[in-house]
């Protein structure tokens, strides 16, 4: 196994694309470092890409701010203007792990480990989040929803890594939420989660509405028709029992150790219910 | 060796809080464990395991890792020797298998090479052709006639004709009649309950360092609660002599009776002996949990009857535990300790022990009472609840008292179980107001203690401070509270006692620490140790006082004239003594060895408030009180410990702890995230009420403590999860799915 503490972008993207074997970029380790010590995959060469200059910046960009890909979730959840302006992002990234891990671990590396259970994608995917991607073919963006594809698998193309993610301006009475469900009260995996993301006119009027819900499905799924039942309502019960049920018709969860179909189902609608509520309520909407 | 009640005995060290010994060691890093000690030319073992739940091994071809580089001996059951016991012999199949591989993670084969890769890279080279046969992993399953059979030929003499295979023994207690009984009571309830298997999940890892000449003579450091007990498998499955095997405990990161047996020490020896160089071998987190001992899984039918006046006129359970692969004995203490709580006139216990493709079962804090005890406490809740009676006062009226012929035979002594209830029900707890979606639940509960054979040295320093040396490792406080009697006795201050646990070839045989045994047997011996230095120490001054050796006593640390008559002298110091022994008669020492009889049964009641989100079926455990007669609590910190950790183990029990097997027999979560122990923000902060009712069995009235907690948690918990939703969970753990799922069908 190689390890190689990157330069510049240019050699990591040179280095991966030419590395015949099973690769594995290092942002904070808190996934990688426990498949190798867990003997889940033997890497045959490791990129190390926390030094490379602008990864731990936090940039405003455009009334939004653009976030490193090596930022780690301490240092996010200390930045009193990021925090402001998308809570429901920062609240689902200060959900991983514990503190030793949160002082590693990455939104970016959350991202590309291709989890459906990944606490920080939901948010990322409400808030219609864009990374900014580097590769042998030199930069491009890509909204944060179309990265995942699959289980443990990306759209990355080889040579390529994200090296910051966008998260974009928005109107002032707008909040997002994040909710997930686990056995415990940390340490441990989503079962069912939900991300709302919500924007209001002046008398509380929902008029754009995002639902994105993970672990119910082979990726992070983005529900249309869930933010469709909210828009242009001030959430009364009608319109989150509509929700509910578009939520719980996208759902397509296996049945494992971690839950039932009917358990994950359920609760994605519970969850996405409970995150909206406290969505509308943050960005000031009254009920 | 009775309670000491001729004067009322007023403790100056026993009973306060003093300084763990341990402490800074443990906070710094300092304190050896079982994976801290290295020696020169050390290899590095590894274990390969089988894959499968049940196969038989076709062959096994362990050239091609023997030919790599780096590799210095590679182990199989072949290398082992042959116990005639079947007991030792069970063990040894269990560190490497023999013929058949019983279930996922058996060890088959074992490298030895210069580094831990090599080690990995040998595995890979080990073949192994296995056949596939069906297995079964569930206790019903496993009983029914047609089930896949573990093991041919190992049911006891107490199996009826005709019982499937798997079924290894059968036990039955109880007294009186129950049809009679039954036809007395208002309300019968019968229900069936189920509870999966947990795990100890002890922190550290098995670990040890094995060193063993082709001579059989060998050394060896491992984490484990029994040296002794290492030392005589060991011995057996090597075939060596006791005396040449030299076993040192390490310090432990945690047991709770899931090392009080040996799975890879043999192993390392084994790689050790055939190599020439000193063996380390380390388990995983993966390996703890698939191959080490995890408690039973259980299926349990209960029926009780009951006035409407709350008075159980009978009691029945059927028990069923599945160990694992081998033969086991857990059924019978669950059949025993059912009941224990009442005074029954008719109560009937019948227990089956049950072989599965699952890992060789080991104790797991009072093993095999938590179980059968949640199902019986839960049906007597769900009798309160139909005839509307409050659990408490049910529990006060039916319960066992000094005199009561128990549920399992004996008849018991002076116990704490009324005083206990007495204590729940005018705390405030059982009184304060609950909330929209909370319950209340209680539980009692029980366990038997040990004592067993102890052996005990008290050295006395040629400055006057003194040494303790004893043979059990310290999983729970016991070398702060010995240190606490011998100070007691010999009326020194704590400070100067060291007590330090020793190897195999240091002091005669202990039994391992285990069955709450330890604070009680060994601080036994410890007393009389100190007593046998006393005894010397006064015939050592009567001698330089030229007076009768019963013309001295010892008080307050120091020898005395035992009255006018005896002479004036001025007291002489243990320092004092102990400076000028070199001129009495050479070094003072006390000894005492033991079998220990009376430990005294311990009861607790636990109360628990929870409340369950009626959405999602999270259990949110709000407060929680244990109440627990300790005979007298020697270190109360450490009684506390006790009493706090067994609540929390039961609580992880009774909602998300789970031993989860696939259709393929293979286990689905051998890893912390899965396997899930409460982390500590489940929890509130865990009271607890100490209780001293003295065993008459003690001098100063110490009653085991460290096994009692774990048993109330669960029916407490299910409990007031029932009285939080109106549903009646019969299956362990309550986990969120389940419950959900049982609201819906409300
Ligand atoms: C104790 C513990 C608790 C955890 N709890 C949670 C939890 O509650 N919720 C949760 O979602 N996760 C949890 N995790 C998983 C993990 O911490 C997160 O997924 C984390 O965000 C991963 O980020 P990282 O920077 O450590 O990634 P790394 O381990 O460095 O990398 C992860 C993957 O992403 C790829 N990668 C990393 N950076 C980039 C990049 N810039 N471009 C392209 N690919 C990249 C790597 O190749 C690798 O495949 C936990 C882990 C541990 C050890």
């Amino acid at each position: 196994m190689r390890y190689v503490k990157a330069e510049n972008l240019e050699t990591a993207a040179a280095l991966l694309n030419g590395e015949p074997g099973i690769s594995r970029i290092l942002a904070g380790g808190t996934d990688v470092l426990v498949q190798l010590r867990s003997e889940a995959v033997e890497p045959d060469l490791i990129v190390d890409m926390k030094y490379l200059d602008g990864m731990r910046d936090i940039t405003p960009e455009d009334g939004g701010f653009r976030v490193g890909a090596a930022v780690s979730g301490a240092e996010l959840g200390e930045h009193k203007e990021v925090c402001a302006l998308w809570p429901g992002v920062v609240e689902g990234f200060e959900l991983i792990g514990s503190t030793q891990v949160q002082s590693r671990a990455t939104m970016a590396g959350n991202l590309c480990n291709g989890s459906p259970a990944a606490d920080s994608v939901p948010g990322m995917i409400a808030a219609n989040a864009t990374a900014r991607i580097f590769g042998p073919e030199g930069f491009r963006n890509c909204p944060v929803a179309d990265i995942p594809v699959s289980p443990g698998k990306t759209s990355l193309a080889k040579g390529e890594f994200i090296t910051s993610i966008l998260l974009p301006a928005r109107p002032a009475r707008a909040s997002d939420a994040y909710l997930r469900f686990i056995p415990r009260t940390e340490m441990d995996i989503a079962v069912s989660s939900a991300a709302v993301s919500l924007e209001l006119d002046g008398d509380g009027t929902c008029t754009a509405a995002r639902v994105v819900i993970g672990a119910v499905a082979p990726t992070v799924l983005l529900v249309q028709d869930a933010g469709a039942a909210l828009e242009g309502t001030k959430l009364d019960d009608a319109a989150i029992a509509k929700m509910v049920q578009a939520v719980e018709a996208a759902c397509s969860p296996i049945d494992d150790k971690r839950g039932t179909v009917e358990f994950r189902t359920k609760t994605a609608g519970v969850l996405a219910k409970r995150a909206a509520l406290i969505a509308y309520e943050r960005a000031g909407g009254k009920k | 060796m009775a309670l000491d009640t001729s004067n009322k005995r007023e403790f100056k060290v026993v009973g306060t809080r003093v300084q763990r010994p341990d402490g800074i060691d443990k906070v710094t890093g300092k304190a050896m464990y079982g994976a801290d000690v290295t020696a020169p030319g050390m290899l590095i073992g590894r274990i390969l395991r089988s894959p499968h739940a049940h196969a038989r091994i076709v062959s096994l071809d362990t050239s091609a890792a023997e030919a790599l580089k780096g590799v210095k001996a590679v182990v199989t059951t072949a290398d082992l020797s042959t116990p005639e016991d079947d007991y030792f012999a069970d063990i040894r199949d269990n560190c490497l298998a023999r013929e058949k591989v019983l279930y996922d993670g058996h060890a088959v084969a074992a490298v030895a090479a210069t580094n831990k890769h090599v080690a990995k890279e040998a595995l890979k080279l080990i073949k192994v052709e296995y056949e596939i046969l069906s297995h079964v992993t569930d206790v019903d399953e496993a009983m029914k006639a047609d089930a896949p059979i573990v093991q041919e030929g190992r049911a006891d003499e107490s199996v009826h004709e005709g019982w499937s295979q798997n079924v290894t023994s059968h036990f039955e207690f109880g007294h009186g009649d129950l049809e009679a009984g039954f036809a007395k009571a208002d309300k019968i309830v019968e229900r069936t309950f189920k509870t999966a298997a947990t795990h100890q999940g002890y922190i550290e890892p098995h670990a040890c360092l094995a060193s063993l000449g082709t001579d059989g003579r060998g050394e060896l450091w491992c984490c484990t609660q029994g040296q002794f007990l290492v030392r005589t498998k060991c011995a057996e499955i090597l075939g060596i002599e006791a005396s040449q095997l030299r076993v040192t405990a390490s310090e432990i990161g945690g047991g709770f009776g899931g090392k009080t047996t040996v799975f890879i020490e043999p192993v390392a020896l084994a790689l050790s002996r055939k190599a020439g160089r000193p063996v380390k071998l380390v388990m995983s987190r993966e390996e703890v949990f698939r191959a080490s001992g995890p408690t039973v899984s259980s299926s349990i039918d209960v029926k009780i009857g009951m006035t409407k006046d709350g008075r159980i006129t009978a009691g029945q359970a059927k028990l069923r535990y599945q160990g694992g692969a081998f033969p086991n004995g857990t059924v019978e203490f669950g059949s025993q300790a059912a009941f224990a709580a009442y005074d029954l006139e008719a109560v009937q216990t019948l227990g089956w022990n049950v072989m599965t493709n699952r890992p060789k079962e080991i104790s797991y804090r009072a093993p095999g009472a938590p179980m059968a005890i949640y199902a019986v406490e839960s049906v007597v809740d769900e009798l309160c609840q139909e005839l509307s009676l409050d659990p408490l006062e049910t529990r006060l009226k039916n319960a066992a008292r000094k005199g009561t012929l128990s549920s399992y035979g004996p008849t018991f002594n002076d116990i704490g179980l009324v005083a206990t209830l007495e204590a729940a029900k005018t705390h405030p707890h059982y009184s304060a107001p609950l909330g929209k979606n909370q319950g209340r639940g209680l539980s009692c509960g029980f366990w038997f203690n040990f004592g067993g054979n102890t052996c005990v040295s008290l050295n006395l320093n040629s400055d006057g401070t003194v040494g303790v040396v004893e043979g059990n490792p310290d999983i729970g406080g016991s070398r702060a509270s010995i240190s606490m009697m011998a100070a007691e006795e010999l009326g020194i201050p704590y400070e100067k006692v060291r007590t330090v646990i020793t190897d195999t070839n240091s002091l005669g045989y202990n039994d391992v620490t285990d069955g709450s045994r330890v604070t009680f047997a060994v601080g036994l011996a410890t007393i009389e140790a100190a007593r046998a230095a006393i005894k010397i120490m006064c015939s050592r001054v009567a001698k330089i006082w030229g007076i009768d050796e019963e013309a001295v006593v010892w008080e307050d640390g120091c020898a005395k004239p035992s009255g006018p008559n005896a002479g004036e002298f001025p007291p002489m110091t243990i320092a004092e003594i102990a400076a000028i022994a070199d001129n009495t008669g050479g070094p003072i020492a006390g000894h005492h060895e033991v079998n220990a009889d009376g430990a005294g049964v311990s009861f607790g009641v636990h109360i628990v408030d929870t409340e369950v989100d009626p959405e999602t079926g999270a259990t949110k455990i709000l407060r929680y009180t244990v109440f627990q007669d300790a005979g007298k609590a020697v270190h109360p910190d450490y009684v506390e410990g006790q009493m706090q950790g067994g609540a929390v183990q039961g609580i992880g029990w009774a909602l998300n702890e789970e031993y989860i097997y696939g259709e393929d027999g293979r286990l689905q979560n051998p890893g912390f995230l899965d396997y899930r122990i409460p982390v500590a923000s489940d929890l509130p902060p865990i009271d607890t009420v100490i209780l001293e009712i003295p065993n008459p069995g003690h001098p100063y009235g110490v009653r085991g403590v460290g096994e009692t907690s774990i048993v109330p948690p669960l029916a407490a918990i299910s409990n007031a999860v029932s009285r939080a939703t109106g549903v009646r969970m019969t299956e362990l753990p309550m986990s969120p799915p389940k419950l959900l799922k049982a609201m819906s069908e409300r």
